[in-house]
């Protein structure tokens, strides 16, 4: 019954999503050949052995994708779940204490905000060690600060509402104040930024790779995958648009389900207009 | 010839959207018929939620957001609006119906000069040139007892106070010279001295002009004061129409009678031999750096007693409850609380003595966390003084929603899911789940219906009788001092200008301020309004 109210655009998201999902997670079992391994000619086109043919080097790329898309998915949400640990956390501190805190905080946010994002990433990924760990703290160093930036406002909102200022008189902590104040209060604004931002942290990490400084060759992932594949363009091979189209498709069912998220839970907040 | 107004059997419905469910139709109004003639005012009222501002739009045929009219017919002058093109609705609004909001500081473009606003409708409309609206705005201003009625338009709407942009929402609602003006609830978001000067002006300018009017609010007397009828309505239905000396003396509908009784509530005062709880003596206060907004308060509550604390807005009172509660840091002065001083700031005060002050805030939609039920809101105290948890939490949570009347089918309600009434019922019951020897009430009551305000005032009282309290009630309303006050103070920008038990405080000789709030409190009788604004001693400042 509840299931069959979601809008349309909420299915096609959430089944895009599982789609991709069960990729990630069963890669080894679904995917046809080794990710790896040199099959046959560069960019043969696509039989029934080889659905989506073959890629640069010879490689199967279906199963590419399939790998890929363990790769894409697990760095990108992870970046992203760190970023908002590490952004909420902060800002909810900032909006809760106020004060010295709130500006030593802010103020180190608005330096970390004016790097340009790109040219932040290159740098540093330049000059230290080219593994996974590394690359997943600069993107949820960087996109904490967004988050920062948004979890603050929605926060100090919160921060002056008479319930919040009762939760002080009562004596409670900050701990709690931030966990059963703010937290639920600011649930929505957050998810939705949380689906943005995971789609993002996808295309960004899809321009690390496609720049060469985010997942190492030989390992499969969309954005390099489309760097891998870009000359066949010119010969007139699409296996640059698989990858690619993949990017395109999760980016956009992410933010459908985001839409839904976001209008569902702020018609829970019962009060005005659409309650 | 027709009647300027005729409405017959209107039926108005709004598309609801309860959580998890389908979009609802819901009918708000239904079978309302009323005349309006010329010249003649009609007062519309009722609780909220009673339909009066959606009949007073409908005149207008506008329905705000969801609303739809799906029946009945609305006659201006014989000519149906209901089935009027856009284009003819569009000629009639603004021009021969007028509206006036409540929140004319919202209503107004905070950018732009008065003038502009005021004569815009009447230009736009080409009812007359820019110069004649001008000079017809002045004329207005000057009928309105506005200052500098030639200058005044030349102000932006923030170098005006809220009494005189009410004051120039009903000179832009008069200037094109409509035949009806829609005024919703125009005095309610006003102190009760300025209400009383606007309520003059709007009147005087009513019977100047000649305009019919459709006068909106949920204060019997207010309206009793200003209109020819009344029509009170309740849940979208008529409950009763009648002259207003029809209506106020010989009320036909129990409803009616009830919202009559409203404020008849009260106890005795009693004397000042109990033991000191609370004790204040030259306590002073401010923001930041700016000056002091409290200014050397000195009182004493004795245990199980109400000190109300009156005045207008700004006058000190609510920022006197946040030194109290130690939110606002008293810069000098002594608070003692049961014997031992109180540290100045929050912080500083040890959880017991949180306890044992708690504080109720006017409106209680912002004072409930609406993420939590009420169990949980209820809970929290008990669980964070007393480690009352899971089963023994539980039941004590029922015990004290049966001692606010409401009972224990609302322990998994969220705020939403409730009345304003019920919401602050709730935010009583937190109040309680501390043990509290002291309750800071600020203006509990202000934001509620007559009716359930009234309940909620019994409420506090029996808790009083039952458990000692003392209250400190932070109020404008003296009607409710004289209901439940055993002690007065009456403050005026931040000082207190008199105090003592009700019975002194509220007898004469008065002090000039004293005197103009009592006189500006509105009655009942016919001609209250002119006696008043004849009688006053001291006039009041900058409305």
């Amino acid at each position: 019954m509840n299931a069959l109210r979601l809008p349309l655009s909420a299915w096609i998201g959430l089944c895009g999503i599982a789609v991709f999902a069960f990729c990630a997670l069963f890669a080894p079992l679904i995917s046809p050949h080794a990710p790896d391994a040199v099959m046959g000619g560069v960019w043969q086109a696509p039989d029934r052995t080889y659905l989506l043919g073959l890629d640069n080097l010879g490689r199967d790329l279906m199963s590419r994708m399939i790998y890929g898309a363990r790769t894409t998915l697990a760095v990108a949400l992870t970046a992203t779940v760190a970023a908002f640990v590490m952004g909420v956390v902060l800002s909810f501190l900032a909006a809760a204490c106020g004060g010295i805190v709130d500006m030593v905080l802010s103020r180190i946010n608005d330096v970390m905000m004016s790097l340009p994002t790109l040219i932040f990433a290159l740098v540093v990924l330049a000059i230290l060690p080219q593994n996974v760990f590394v690359l997943i703290s600069v993107m949820a160093v960087l996109g904490a600060t967004r988050v920062f930036r948004l979890g603050r406002a929605v926060a100090m909102d919160i921060a002056v509402m008479e319930y919040t200022e009762a939760a002080r008189l009562r004596g409670e902590g900050v701990w709690w104040i931030v966990r059963r104040e703010f937290l639920p209060n600011t649930l929505s604004p957050l998810l939705a930024e949380f689906g943005l931002r995971f789609s993002f942290a996808v295309l960004f990490l899809s321009t690390l790779s496609f720049l060469g400084l985010g997942i190492q060759p030989p390992a499969a992932d969309w954005g390099g995958m489309v760097k891998e594949n870009k000359d066949g363009i010119i010969f007139g091979v699409s296996a640059a648009l698989i990858p690619g189209g993949a990017i395109a498709v999760l980016t956009i069912c992410v933010n459908l389900v985001t839409d839904w998220i976001l209008r569902r839970t702020s018609s829970l907040k019962g009060g005005r207009g659409d309650a | 010839m027709p009647e300027l107004l005729e409405i017959r059997d209107l039926r108005i419905s709004a598309t609801t959207y309860p959580p998890g469910g389908r979009p609802l139709q819901v009918t708000i109004v239904e079978g309302i018929s009323f005349d309006l003639a010329r010249g003649k005012v009609l007062g519309l009222i009722g609780e909220s939620g009673a339909g009066k501002s959606t009949i007073g739009l409908s005149s207008m045929a506008y329905g705000r957001g969801d609303i739809r009219i799906t029946g009945g017919s609305v006659r201006l002058e014989g000519k149906e609006l209901l089935s009027a093109s856009p284009r003819e609705i569009r000629r009639i609004r603004g021009a021969r119906v007028c509206y006036v909001a409540q929140s004319a500081a919202a209503a107004f473009n905070p950018a732009h000069r008065l003038m502009r606003q005021v004569i815009e409708a009447s230009v736009r409309h080409r009812l007359m040139t820019e110069a004649e609206a001008r000079a017809r705005a002045v004329e207005l201003f000057r009928t309105l007892g506005l200052p500098d009625p030639e200058t005044f338009g030349d102000r932006y709407p923030h170098q005006v106070s809220g009494g005189q942009l009410q004051r120039a929402m009903t000179a832009m609602a008069l200037c094109p010279r409509p035949e009806l003006i829609v005024f919703d609830e125009p005095t309610t978001a006003l102190d009760v001295t300025t209400q009383l000067d606007v309520l003059a002006a709007i009147k005087h300018a009513i019977r100047e002009t000649g305009v019919a009017a459709l006068y909106i609010s949920h204060d019997l007397a207010v309206v009793a004061q200003v209109a020819d009828d009344i029509l009170v309505l309740r849940h979208g239905k008529m409950v009763e129409m009648g002259p207003v000396g029809q209506v106020i003396r010989d009320p036909h509908a129990a409803y009616t009678r009830d919202l009559l009784d409203a404020q008849e509530t009260g106890k005795p005062e009693t004397a000042a031999n109990a033991e000191t709880v609370l004790k204040a003596e030259g306590v002073r206060a401010g923001y930041g750096s700016g000056p002091d907004v409290v200014c050397d308060i000195s009182f004493a509550l004795p245990r199980g007693q109400t000190l109300a604390i009156v005045g207008e807005s700004g006058s000190g009172k609510s920022s006197l409850a946040r030194v109290l509660t130690g939110l606002l840091p008293a810069r000098a002065g002594k608070i003692t609380f049961a014997g031992t001083a109180l540290p100045p700031r929050l912080g500083q005060r040890n959880r017991d003595t949180l306890r044992r002050m708690q504080l109720i805030y006017q409106i209680a939609d912002t004072a409930l966390n609406p993420r939590q039920t009420v169990g949980e809101i209820i809970g929290r105290p008990l669980a964070f003084y007393g480690g009352l948890r899971g089963k023994a939490g539980r039941a004590r949570v029922v015990e004290l929603l049966e001692q606010i009347e409401m009972g224990e089918q609302f322990i998994d309600r969220y705020p939403a899911e409730l009345s304003g009434g019920q919401k602050q019922r709730v935010a009583i019951a937190r109040a309680l789940a501390a043990e509290p020897e002291v309750i800071l009430c600020d203006e509990p009551t202000s934001a509620l219906d007559p009716l359930v305000a009234k309940g909620v005032l019994e409420l506090l009282l029996k808790l009083q009788r039952e458990k000692a309290l003392s209250y400190v009630f932070i109020t404008h309303d003296i009607a409710i001092v004289r209901a439940i006050a055993d002690s007065v103070a009456v403050m005026r920008n931040g000082k207190m200008v008199r105090y003592g038990p009700r019975s002194t405080v509220l007898a004469p000789p008065f002090d000039d301020y004293t005197d103009l709030l009592l006189k500006s409190v509105p009655q009942m009788q016919p001609g209250w309004l002119e006696t008043a604004i004849a009688g006053r001693k001291l006039a009041a400042a900058g409305n």
